[in-house]
């Protein structure tokens, strides 16, 4: 187990200008389960595959604990890997794909029987340790290579890479419950790459959250809910996401098209462009006339709430009521509860 | 809604029927027919019944042209598995100038016809005129492949190898090729060694398509005609007639018709036999693993 620790890293895949990863400085602590969320094309494989070493960064350095490893490759670095689809040594029994990285490594044969019982158990595949891994469901495959990670006991830290992509969904919770609880049982750094956010915010203590080669946010959870550090992390995470308006602000009020809202503090003049962001969870319809006038677009019931689709001029603006909350015919306004309102500059989360 | 029987449907498929008829049914009757009589000419044909099958299944030319052929395939196969898998684990498997250029390379003996690789073989291995028997000769091996029988068996072998081996070299490629990454890294995390990685993800990855190159190899080197026939002739004495050229020497050499196809059938058999035993145990023990 390892504190894995960034320094100034980046990388381009041409040695050009182009980077795939921007500088960035980061420490992943010991122990900890981090999740890498972002959209496809965002680097989160890259960071990644710097991380296992199968990629040597252009710039920077990256340390485990206080060694560096930035040239060192993949084995030395003592790191398991679980990835998209299941990697397992098909013509293997299950139990010889678990002793594989042992036996590789000579280590002592009782010492190999007794790890594997022990990680069999874990991760419940005792009743098919003797089966030919080839013919396996998908689900179980991916468990295994799950498996010959967990087996070295020394191993620095875990990554996964979007490894649930090819499971059924209803294998998918089950999966990821036995992963979080593995983690609590077992305490290894572990970095879960994804772009879907309910598994983010599900597996990991803190979310890792990037956009085109660079981390806009890096919180819990409950952060990136509350206080988005970009606009993107606020309509990204989320269903619906935050809506994001274009506004001028003047101290503590905001105004959208000449119409006034206030906000719960006085915030400084910034130049740029400047939005305001609210959940659509804390948008409420009203009748007062001194809220911001909305056309109702449409309504989706989805089952315990319903989303609100509605417009102010050209501006979209979702609002989550809850399943009871009647529609009626003078609800033309929206009111925002202004203690949840965020403002930024070009993008970025100003604070009063 | 009731449907009422309709066999009309039938007709549909007789030009496919006529088509194979007329390819293969019909003239394999005709090998069939010969094969069961006797003729001296004129157009008139006597019965003899099993007679020639039985003649041929005791001919001990047969017997040796059989042993000759057996064993040219069991080296060639031998040789040219292994080595196309090795030749193709060392071609570049990025995509680019490089790697088309070594397909291109690999895939030139597959073009030239198999008259043409004789000749080329022929010619490139006489003692007087061609490049390789010249400089064999003259450093003093005794390498004349009309009069040695080594010498021909070792001509026409390296000969198939060079014909042959870049069939097996494309099709494990193809293997190679459809094996993702993740697997390699994989094992650079398992610390699996060369041999591993070869033994647990390459092998059983290219298992289907070396069935295949197997098969192929096996049914084209069974069959073998052309190539020998132009190098050596079948020759020296009997060194190399195989099957194929032995056939042809009852069939045409001495109009043994009767015998002819006889052996024509007993061959055919033999090979399909070996093929369908072969592919069944391989889909078999694939099955068995799965």
């Amino acid at each position: 187990m390892a504190k894995i620790t960034l320094h100034n890293l980046a990388h381009s895949y041409n040695n050009d200008d182009n980077y795939a990863l921007k500088s960035m400085n980061h420490v992943w602590e010991d122990g900890a389960a981090y999740a890498l969320l972002g959209p496809s094309g965002c680097g989160k494989t890259t960071l990644l595959n710097i991380i296992s070493g199968l990629l040597t960064p252009s710039s920077g350095e990256i340390l485990f604990n206080d060694q560096n490893v930035t040239t060192k490759d993949t084995a030395t670095r003592n790191i398991a890997q679980v990835f998209q689809f299941p990697v397992v040594y098909d013509t293997m029994t299950v139990r010889q794909n678990l002793a594989f990285p042992l036996k590789n490594r000579n280590l002592d044969a009782n010492y190999i029987k007794t790890r594997i019982n022990d990680i069999a158990s874990m991760i419940e595949v005792e009743d098919i340790l003797d089966k030919k891994a080839q013919g396996l469901t998908a689900d179980i495959k991916q468990k295994i290579s799950l498996g010959r990670g967990l087996v070295r006991e020394d191993v620095n830290a875990i990554l996964f890479d979007e490894p649930l992509t090819v499971i059924d969904p209803h294998m998918k919770w089950q999966l990821r419950t036995q992963l979080k609880a593995l983690h609590k049982k077992l305490g290894h750094t572990m970095i879960y790459v994804t772009h879907d956010q309910t598994e983010a915010l599900t597996f990991a203590d803190k979310v890792v959250v990037m956009l085109e080669g660079e981390v806009v946010q890096i919180g819990t959870p409950t952060e990136l809910f509350e206080k988005p550090a970009h606009t993107f992390v606020g309509y990204f995470i989320g269903s619906p996401g935050m809506n994001i308006l274009p506004a001028s602000i003047n101290g503590d009020k905001a105004h959208i098209n000449g119409h006034e809202i206030t906000l719960a503090a006085g915030y400084e003049k910034h130049s740029g462009n400047m939005e305001i962001g609210i959940r659509p969870e804390f948008a409420q319809l009203s009748n007062n006339p001194s809220d911001l006038p909305i056309t109702i677009k449409r309504i989706e019931n989805v089952g315990h709430y319903q989303i609100i689709r509605a417009a102010h001029d050209t501006l979209d603006i979702d609002i989550i009521a809850s399943e009871s909350a009647e529609v009626s015919e003078d609800m033309q306004y929206v009111h925002f509860d202004k203690n949840r309102i965020n403002i930024y500059a070009d993008d970025w989360l100003v604070t009063p | 809604m009731k449907k009422t029987p309709n066999q009309k449907a039938w007709f549909m498929v007789l030009p496919v029927l006529l088509l194979v008829a007329f390819s293969a049914i019909i003239p394999l009757m005709t090998v069939v027919n010969y094969s069961v009589q006797d003729t001296f000419g004129n157009n008139e044909f006597f019965w003899v019944g099993l007679e020639w099958f039985e003649e041929i299944l005791h001919s001990e030319r047969i017997h040796d042209a059989l042993g000759r052929q057996a064993l040219f395939t069991l080296i060639i196969l031998s040789i040219e598995i292994p080595l196309g898998i090795f030749v193709a684990l060392h071609m570049p498997k990025k995509n680019g100038l490089w790697s088309s250029l070594c397909l291109v390379l690999v895939a030139l003996p597959l073009l030239i016809p198999w008259n043409v690789v004789g000749t080329i073989w022929q010619i490139f291995g006489r003692i007087d005129i061609g490049l390789l028997g010249y400089t064999l000769d003259k450093m003093g091996f005794d390498y004349n492949y009309t009069q040695d029988s080594f010498a021909a068996w070792a001509t026409i072998i390296i000969m198939d190898v060079w014909h042959w081996t870049s069939l097996v070299v494309l099709l494990s490629y193809a293997g190679l090729k459809s094996i993702p990454d993740a697997y390699y890294q994989a094992a650079k995390i398992d610390q699996a060694s060369r041999w591993s990685i070869f033994r647990y993800i390459e092998l059983p990855k290219m298992k289907g398509v070396l069935l295949i190159a197997v098969l192929l190899r096996f049914m084209d080197s069974f069959m073998i005609y052309t190539e020998p026939f132009v190098v050596t002739g079948g020759g020296p004495g009997n060194a190399t007639t195989f099957l194929s050229i032995d056939l042809v020497k009852m069939a045409i050499g001495q109009f043994d018709l009767g015998p002819a196809a006889a052996f024509s059938l007993i061959y055919f058999l033999v090979i399909l036999l070996i093929s369908w035993v072969f592919y069944t145990i391989m889909v078999h023990s694939d099955k068995e693993a799965g």
